[in-house]
């Protein structure tokens, strides 16, 4: 049985099933609220939800039981003394230590806990990084939306922020510097202004488990890989309808495999000719296959958004979930041969995660 | 003394207390006399920068008024969202 923690501008949506069967929602939370994201952490049990109130501001929330009461995590806010507030917490990430998790949001901040999510505190070393002053954000603020841990090695890590680029640390977070090479922002004029004030809007970045100097990016215009832990970078996109999209997925079975769900262009941010289709590579992007088989393939114009694209399992077992702003959800359960509804009109989605039912 | 009306979360927050009884001389000093007493309330009133929320609306006995209001004993202090903030 899979669980689906489903982040909408309505309420965290809990759903259960078999793969190829729609699924039941066995939970709801945070009804009215936008959950930005939801991770179940694999270690604990443990549920921790970041959810934006309109009113009264963004918080992250854990429970231990998903219909059962939940808490406030503590240490979610910026230096009180500052001109900015915290704006919404972007995405939620287990860390490579037992008990650490990481939260990454506008503007640009990333928190850390160790705990297991019950109190945060704020990385200094990027909030005062002296090149902040330059960041610009992308449409949707200035917003840390990837957190790529690395599997054994809690010292290094590399984000994403839109659109300040990637940002690396060998040293946990002490020290930050700039992974960019090779990322071409084609929204810029040809001769581009000074790195530190390059606006390089990533708009997904994930890191292979089994080969963790790997990481693949989808780019707002561009999908590229790095291997060399993200000091660089290569264009990946030739052969997709379109190197404009948001979310990405990647198989932890194989080092050579990612999913990307391509949009038609950064002014049309819909699935391009009308039909669905995410696409494959098994050859680390020097080819693409289209996997629609399920998908809708008429008039079907959905925006899939950079955190609705979730995974579990591996191999032939891997399971794909990738929700819309229509409301509607999708999911395979055999790495994207075939695809089947899971949910048909649930609120927009804003993020999905996958993992197995407890 | 002035008097703190809460409503929803905020009144759970605050103790599943709907009227607190604060000094303060103006609404903003009420607003943080009521985190120091019911600190679980910090972060959703006034932000981190203690700046009140911008779908949040304060009335000072019935009218709309500035977080920097000045408040005389007796007074009526609301704290309610704003329609503003619905999505």
């Amino acid at each position: 049985m899979t669980e689906l923690l489903v982040g909408t501008k309505k309420g965290l949506f809990a759903l259960t099933g078999e793969p190829g069967s729609p699924f039941e929602v066995s939970a709801r939370a945070f009804a009215g609220e936008p959950v930005e994201f939801a991770l179940r952490d694999p270690r604990s049990g443990r549920v921790l939800a970041s959810v934006t109130s309109p009113f009264y501001g963004p918080k992250i929330w854990y429970s231990d039981d998903l219909a059962g009461d939940w808490q406030q995590a503590e240490g979610v806010a910026l230096p009180g003394a500052g001109d900015a507030a915290l704006e919404r917490i972007w995405v939620l990430a287990a860390g490579a230590a037992n008990g650490t998790v990481y939260a990454g949001g506008d503007p640009g901040v990333l928190f850390e806990s160790r705990d297991g999510g019950a109190r945060f505190e704020l990385n200094r070393a990027l909030w005062e990084h002296p090149s902040r002053a330059g960041w610009q954000p992308g449409a949707g603020g200035l917003c840390l939306h990837s957190i790529a841990t690395w599997p054994g090695d809690p010292q290094r890590l590399a984000i994403a922020i839109s659109a300040a680029g990637v940002w690396l640390t060998d040293d946990g977070g002490a020290s930050w510097r700039r992974g960019n090479e090779g990322l071409v922002a084609r929204y810029l004029p040809e001769d581009p202004p000074p790195e530190d004030e390059v606006a390089l809007c990533v708009h997904q970045m994930q890191r292979v488990p089994a080969r963790p100097e790997r990481l693949f990016m989808q780019f707002h215009g561009g999908v590229y890989r790095s291997d060399d832990a993200g000091e660089s970078w290569s264009d990946i996109a030739p052969g997709l309808p379109s190197d404009f999209g948001f979310p990405l997925a990647l198989d932890p079975a194989d080092p050579d495999a990612a999913y990307v769900i391509p949009l038609a262009a950064d002014i049309d941010r819909v699935t391009p000719e009308g039909r669905v289709r995410v696409y494959e590579t098994r050859d680390a992007g020097a080819s693409w296959t289209p996997r629609g088989d399920g998908l809708p393939s008429e008039d079907a114009y959905l925006t899939v958004l950079r955190e609705a694209f979730g995974r579990t399992g591996a191999g032939e077992e891997l399971e794909l979930y990738f929700g819309a702003t229509s409301g509607a959800l999708f999911g395979s359960g055999d790495a994207g041969a075939s695809w089947f509804e899971v949910a048909s009109h649930l609120p927009p989605v804003l993020s999905v995660t996958a993992g197995a039912s407890r | 003394m002035a008097l703190v009306r809460l409503r929803g979360p905020l009144k759970r927050l605050a103790g599943d207390e709907p009227e607190h009884e604060l000094e303060g001389a103006t609404v903003e000093e009420l607003l943080r006399e009521l985190e120091r007493a019911h600190p679980a309330t910090s972060g959703w009133i006034l932000d981190e920068r203690g700046i009140l929320r911008r779908h949040i609306n304060v009335f000072l006995n019935g009218e709309l008024c500035e977080q920097g209001a000045r408040v005389d004993a007796g007074d009526r202090v609301e704290v309610l969202p704003a329609i503003s903030g619905g999505r």
